[in-house]
């Protein structure tokens, strides 16, 4: 490791020096004179962590919540800002310690910050309504919580839309035992997106024009290509069976590069954000998708990724070109950077409107090159969920071959599958649960549609953790599945579970009504777990989009067939038309939030409570604050 | 907890745009937003929300036509998801002489399905031609929504109080040519009980028009448009106005504007 590598070092002093040229040229009018990334508070280089202020002999973060004027993609703009910057700064923990943060709110409204991914007391976990009541104007709130865990994780603000407005940051805590992994440096990548709109306009719009920010339809002359390449009636028959679906095979992503300026580090590309190695040394990279509404193929071309990190917890290394980060993952991976030149980091938003990068490079100032764009993914019938008979759970490998992906392609058989559930059933109780770690059986959808909330409902139900998603895997490249994740050892406490909560994840897109099982948060129970209890979560997506799953308090182990070693992780992706199961122990006493991580899915009401209660707990704990 | 953090404010954006929906002088009244407001952001509502809309999604004129006449259908609806109130309003006013008429509907709507709004309400029909005028008012019944194929459909049931029942349709489709050209197709038809000679209407198929309209969207919300509509009517309505001495049929080239917000 080389944290205190001089290396690291030279941005921050380059910085610090133009901060003072700054403070002098602000006095002789000749602030312009300096570069955007100057005055943005973003800098073009890593950025040390936070240093914490001793205060009583305690280690305390101090945390400051503002709006503030900055330049963000070469143009001024304002933004919800911590402690100054997008992201915010680097909050550095250390595992088996007690972190102390205090969070000062200078907004004019409440705010919050929730730790993405930690395991903390519910009073401790910042979803305003939840777990506190928020953070006021003016106040301050101080977290404090023991850190029992390690990894690369990231904190954001679970009030309004605040996240898009630029409140959120990476957070990385130190492991008490040395990593499993070598590596000589490392730097932390945080994607976002930013618009200069308000958040609150963009959801107005797509309540009224659910497709405003799609500018890759297909249009009259696609038709035109596409009968040259497929002919008349192969190309006629697709455009009809998806029209008379009334689904549209562009729609990727809600918000685009139309309104969005994509961030590494909270730099456009333009702004070569640039970390500095020396040729021959392992860097590794922990990324961050912090974005509110954009997912991101992520790859540092000419060189493969050893992928050792998801969810903050390690996996087996697994070697990778390319992966897909879904809002709200974390992902570490090791490059070992051969020669004496510039390496691209490169993060092409999922839907092809735009793209992140920065460079990896020896020495200030060299900028990497930038690899040909690719043209905008379209969904298929597998998006539709009218693959009729295709089984993935039962064909283990055929995702991988099919897709030329990962290394490690066939998950364990997995002896349950195929169609042996009755039609539209949810596990009846007295049916016996299928082994713990297993894929999910395919099926087809029930009788239930959800209502007017939701406007499709696939017909077959399958795991596609096999499958790298629309777009991906489709030029030869390594792609990352999740059926290629490990975890790094055996969990000991792998239990099977005892019964199933099955949510349908349920959308309109005409109306921009999103909702787990059809109803919206405001009008939902909450999902009762029991202290303690093991039990299996199994989510459907009824929707033509995907969804980051995440649930706060307890970590879900993601069922890909790899049985006591399943990953876990925080937040998960659920593909159009996909069946996901993971495996969750009760263990968090409190009231919990589980919601989509599309910010604006979130925001009209794909969220539910989640309340662990019983043997001896109330499921309020959450109300007090923690000890 | 949660249920009473959503009920603390509406969204600022909703509260400003109740007031937007009765005045078209208000259409353009916001400025295009350079930068994200960071202030009196509410805290999590998370339901489907409200919003509301004005759209003129005719809003032309025939510069060509003898009357030289302003047409315009008008769309606006305020409240969330599921539970709309709608206010319609079709029609043509004449620039040279006096022939004007309208349709004017005030609604409920309710989300009946994914993709059909169902609507009850009010509907008043005002007529001027020549030195005469009519109106009738009644109740109507209508759905609107998407049809497989992606064909907006607006059929409507009209029962006026002199119980001349009339049936009408819209339908129309977007026809992407490139991401911002779109070529639209629209079909207007009436279908009456009886004759109603007042309003110029025979029975059966009264009238039709059938419109190609091609918008550049400039912005998603300011789409300025050329479009030729045929109009013509048949049947008794076709002997009505040629025993009034009108032209049964007609071509307009249109100029217009599609616009909301």
């Amino acid at each position: 490791m080389s944290l205190n590598d001089p290396l690291d070092r030279r941005p921050l002093s380059r910085r610090t020096m133009l901060q003072s040229l700054g403070a002098v040229g602000l006095i002789a009018g000749a602030d312009r004179l300096l570069p955007d990334w100057a005055r943005s508070g973003a800098v073009a280089g890593p950025r040390p962590a936070l240093v914490p202020r001793t205060i009583n002999g305690e280690s305390v973060h101090e945390l400051d919540v503002a709006t503030t004027r900055l330049r963000i993609d070469g143009r001024a703009t304002t933004a919800t800002t911590i402690n100054g910057t997008v992201p915010g700064p680097l909050i550095r923990l250390r595992e088996g310690s007690e972190a102390v943060l205090r969070v000062r709110n200078h907004l004019e409204q409440d705010t919050s910050i929730h730790w993405h991914g930690l395991l903390v007391p519910s009073g401790m976990d910042g979803v305003p309504g939840l777990s506190f009541p928020g953070i006021a104007p003016g106040e301050m709130f101080e977290y404090r919580f023991a850190v029992g865990q390690a990894g690369t994780y990231w904190y954001h603000s679970h009030s309004g839309l605040q996240e898009q407005l630029g409140h959120y940051g990476p957070l990385v805590i130190d492991p008490a035992d040395p990593y499993p992994h070598a590596f000589d440096r490392e730097f932390t990548v945080v994607l976002s997106d930013w618009t200069f709109e308000s958040p609150y306009r963009i959801l107005d719009r797509l309540k009224k024009q659910p497709d405003y920010f799609n500018f890759q339809r297909r249009t009259v002359g696609d038709f035109f290509r596409d009968v040259a390449q497929e002919g008349f009636m192969p190309t006629l028959r697709d455009r009809m069976m998806w029209s008379s679906m009334r689904m549209n095979p562009t729609d990727i992503t809600d918000v685009t590069g139309a309104t969005y300026s994509f961030l590494l580090n909270g730099l456009a590309a333009e702004d070569n954000w640039t970390g500095i190695f020396r040729p021959g040394e392992r860097v590794l990279l922990r990324i961050i998708n912090a974005a509110a509404g954009s997912y991101f193929d992520v790859r540092v071309p000419g060189v493969p990724m050893t992928v050792v990190g998801v969810s903050g917890q390690y996996v087996e290394p697994v070697e990778t070109e390319e992966f897909r980060i879904a809002i709200a993952e974390t992902y570490d991976v090791i490059v070992q950077l051969p020669d004496d030149r510039p390496y691209t980091i490169f993060a092409e938003a999922m839907d092809r409107s735009g793209f992140a990068a920065g460079t990896l490079a020896t020495q200030a100032g060299q900028r990497g090159e930038l690899p040909s764009r690719r043209r905008r993914p379209t969904l298929s019938m597998m998006d539709m969920g009218m693959s009729m008979g295709m089984d993935h759970a039962g064909m283990p490998g055929m995702g991988g071959g099919a897709m030329g992906t990962g290394t490690r392609r066939a998950p364990p058989g997995d002896e349950h599958a195929g169609h042996d559930m009755p039609a539209g059933a949810v596990t009846p109780p007295t049916k016996p649960l299928r082994a713990p770690g297993t894929l999910p059986e395919a099926s087809t959808h029930g009788r239930d549609r959800h209502g007017v909330g939701n406007a499709m409902t696939p017909m077959n139900l399958q795991s596609r953790l096999a499958e790298p998603g629309a777009g991906l895997g489709e030029d030869g490249r390594r792609v990352l599945v999740y059926t290629d994740l490990r975890a790094l050892s055996a969990r000991a406490d792998f239990r099977a579970p005892l019964r199933e909560v099955e949510l349908h994840l349920t959308g309109n897109m005409e109306r921009f009504m999103w909702a787990i099982d059809g109803v919206p948060f405001r009008d939902a129970a909450p999902i009762e777990f029991t202290f303690g209890e093991r039990l299996r979560l199994t989510l459907v997506n009824d929707t033509m989009m995907n969804h980051p799953m995440h649930l706060h308090g307890m970590w879900m182990e993601l069922e890909n067939g790899h049985g006591d070693r399943c990953p876990r992780v925080h937040t998960v992706n659920v593909k159009p038309s996909e069946k996901v199961s993971l495996l969750v122990t009760a263990d968090a006493p409190g009231r919990w939030a589980f919601h989509c991580h599309v910010l604006l899915h979130m925001e009209v009401g794909m969220f539910r409570e989640v309340r662990v209660s019983g043997a001896g707990h109330t499921g309020h704990e959450g109300d007090h604050r923690a000890d | 907890m949660p249920t009473e953090l959503s009920s603390r404010r509406a969204p600022a954006c909703v509260r400003n745009r109740i007031a937007a929906l009765t005045l078209f002088g208000a259409f353009w009244a916001t400025p295009a937003m350079t930068q994200a407001p960071v202030d009196r952001a509410p805290l999590h509502e998370m339901s489907w929300g409200r919003a509301t809309m004005l759209l003129t999604e005719v809003l032309e004129y025939a510069p060509q036509s003898a009357a030289r006449p302003v047409l315009f259908d008008l769309i606006g609806w305020t409240g969330g998801a599921v539970h709309r109130f709608v206010l319609k309003a079709d029609g043509s006013v004449a620039t040279v002489g006096q022939a004007t008429h309208g349709e004017f509907q005030a609604l409920y709507g309710r989300l009946v399905s994914p993709f059909w709004d169902a609507q009850v309400g009010v509907r008043t029909d005002l007529r001027r031609a020549a030195g005469t005028s009519a109106s009738r008012t009644g109740f109507l019944v209508g759905l609107q929504g998407i049809a497989p194929g992606w064909f907006e459909l607006e059929p409507s049931l009209f029962v006026p109080t002199d119980g001349n029942v009339s049936l009408d349709f819209t339908g129309s489709y977007d026809l992407y040519l490139t991401q911002r050209l779109v070529l639209q197709p629209r079909l207007e038809s009436s279908i009456s009980l009886r004759d109603d000679p007042a309003f110029g209407i025979g029975r059966g198929v009264a009238g039709s028009s059938l419109g190609l309209r091609a918008r550049y969207e400039w912005r998603r919300e300011f789409a300025p448009y050329v479009g030729v509509v045929w109009e013509s009517d048949f049947g008794r309505t076709a002997e009505l106005a040629r025993l009034a001495g009108r032209e049964t049929s007609d071509v307009l080239m249109v100029i217009g504007l599609r616009l909301w917000r």
